[in-house]
């Protein structure tokens, strides 16, 4: 089972994109779950949710405290302690940013880093920073838990085609950081 | 052919009410309910469900109106939560006494105050003297199988009360995840159409519910109660037809897991029971013998298979998200102790208060009370309430 945290800001499709990333695992007869996390979050404050993928039934309903990954939607949210708290040795951070991994403070303990212009390849596709759809093309990318066709196929299906261009510019642009050996 | 699809449990509680065919359906929205009634009114106003749909201004007229239209024999849904219920309650009481059947889902939600609008099952929990039969779902396959269920125990004759499918607010109502969604014609051969009992007909005129005088008001009582302990077997017959039928059962009052050679065992209500069972299997891998039972119905009260499945076993604890405020601990926690009667003074056990006001219980957590169990096992008696809070 891969456990994946999810911030963003209220607005930015958090929630819509998991359920995206579910029907998807479903779809290729996989297991997916996701809860929400609801405070009393506003259009632009922070929200977050919990994601599981798995190759056998998911039966715990709890929140992530230890995510294998980390998707931040907008690196504003680096700021706030919770955002890379917990995070599991080696586990992987994919972030929506155009900054350089230096000025991040990336945890020691984090494992590759994937950095994706989400906000850019929206903004660009469709005049308005929406950056759920690229976000998970930038998933699709670095994890073989759910087929990036189905993904892809879900993705169209909710949002139109558009925002399938949208997930395969992030596929193509996401860059990989590796961690260095030491 | 079922099909396998991604649900919320709001989507799975109004899909299965839908497949049930209700003739009429009164809600109004609350949180973490809402989309429950959405749904039902997009299905309905979208001319994919034949029903009428009331749209009501509170509660209390919800109930009053899917009361009116199932007294005049119609299958009737509805769906609330937390300070909905407690607007209701008048008619809520009055449905079960009445021995009317129907199907209520409750999204369960904490009692306010301090304000809240999160998960806890302090809402349904605190009726449960109100006479309807109780159960709350784990997954939110269960939560579709038990709507269809739920309309099959309700109608029995020999039962003829309202059933509350309860699911945890959040944690349930907002969780999405895959779940085998029946065809329409295979929920209408598990689940016929019943015309031949009596109700209201403006054609021969009659009245429901004079006032009626304490010697034939305890007749009454007294058969009511009767009902629910017949439900019991009811319970037990509708999860082996369902299972026939849909190939998919849930053990009927409670679901035991790994409790055949356990020595201690968590007793748990809801979705945390699934939770629960990743602490058992992880506790197993310790060398402890751990097992789970599932409390599903809370009314009727499965004392006689909670007493039958702690038999011979050293240690419990009852995980309750919700609380008894008069005995300093949860309430599922006091009715177990209740069901084992004389026996309880065997065991060592503990109540554990959890999950209050949308708080998480944690894998962490449910694991700590099981190794806690395991530590005190060989020393019978009753420990301290435990709050899984930090």
């Amino acid at each position: 089972m891969i456990e994946i945290r999810l911030h963003g800001r209220g607005g930015q499709g958090v929630v819509k994109a998991s359920h995206i990333v579910v029907r998807a695992a479903v779809a290729g007869g996989t297991y997916g779950q996701f809860i929400p996390f609801f405070g009393v979050e506003r259009k632009g404050s922070p929200v977050f949710g919990f994601l599981r993928l798995s190759h056998t039934p998911i039966r715990r309903k709890t929140q992530i405290y230890h995510p294998d990954i980390l998707m931040i939607f907008d690196d504003s949210l680096i700021s706030l302690p919770a955002a890379y708290e917990g995070l599991k040795e080696g586990g992987m951070v994919i972030i929506n940013t155009v900054k350089d991994i230096e000025e991040l403070n990336i945890p020691e303990q984090a494992g590759d880093v994937a950095l994706v212009n989400a906000t850019g390849i929206s903004e660009e596709l469709f005049g308005r920073n929406m950056p759920n759809t690229s976000m998970l093309g930038a998933l699709a990318k670095v994890t073989d838990l759910v087929s990036k066709e189905d993904l892809f196929n879900e993705i169209a299906a909710a949002f139109g085609e558009k925002n399938r261009t949208a997930a395969q510019k992030a596929y193509d642009s996401v860059k990989i950081i590796k961690k260095e050996a030491e | 052919m079922a099909k396998y699809t991604a649900m919320t449990g709001n989507t799975a509680a109004y899909n299965g009410a839908a497949l049930c065919r209700p003739d009429l359906i009164a809600a109004y929205p609350i949180t973490p309910q809402s989309s429950v009634v959405e749904g039902l009114a997009g299905l309905v106003y979208g001319g994919k469900l034949d029903s009428n749909f009331v749209q009501v201004e509170s509660e209390h007229s919800a109930m009053s109106v899917v009361q009116g239209a199932a007294a005049a024999g119609g299958r009737v849904f509805t769906a609330t939560s937390a300070q909905g219920l407690a607007l209701m309650y008048e008619p809520y009481f009055r449905m079960s006494t009445l021995r009317i059947p129907m199907v209520m889902a409750i999204a369960t939600r904490e009692m306010t105050s301090p304000e809240t609008i999160w998960s806890g099952q302090q809402d349904a929990m605190s009726v449960r003297e109100a006479g309807w039969i109780q159960m709350f779902c784990e997954s939110n396959q269960e939560i579709l199988d038990m709507i269809i269920q739920a309309y099959a125990i309700a109608e029995n004759k020999k039962v003829m009360l309202p059933v509350n499918v309860c699911y945890d607010g959040f944690y349930s109502s907002h969780l999405i995840e895959g779940i085998q969604l029946p065809e329409q014609a295979e929920v209408d051969a598990f689940l016929p159409r019943h015309d031949e009992y009596a109700y209201l007909d403006p054609a021969h005129p009659a009245a429901l519910d004079p006032l009626t005088p304490g010697e034939l008001m305890m007749k009454y009582r007294k058969k009511h109660l009767e009902a629910m302990q017949e439900a019991k077997a009811v319970i037990e017959e509708t999860d082996a037809a369902f299972a026939a039928h849909f190939g998919r059962n849930y053990g009927g009052l409670i679901e035991e897991y790994k409790t055949e050679d356990a020595d201690v065992v968590l007793l748990t209500v809801g979705g945390m029971s699934g939770t629960g069972k990743d602490a058992v299997d992880a506790a197993r891998e310790k060398g402890i013998k751990a097992g789970l039972i599932k409390i599903r119905f809370i009314r009727p009260f499965p004392a006689e298979r909670i007493a039958k499945a702690l038999a011979g076993k050293k240690a419990f604890a009852v995980v309750d998200r919700s609380v008894s405020f008069g005995w300093n601990c949860g309430p599922m926690y006091m009715e177990t102790k209740a069901a084992l009667a004389d026996a309880d003074e065997k065991y060592c056990s503990f109540s554990a208060i959890g999950g209050l006001g949308g708080a998480d219980i944690s894998f962490e957590y449910l694991l700590g009370c099981i190794e806690k169990l395991e530590a005190k096992k060989d020393q019978p008696g009753k420990r301290d309430t435990v709050w899984l809070m930090d």
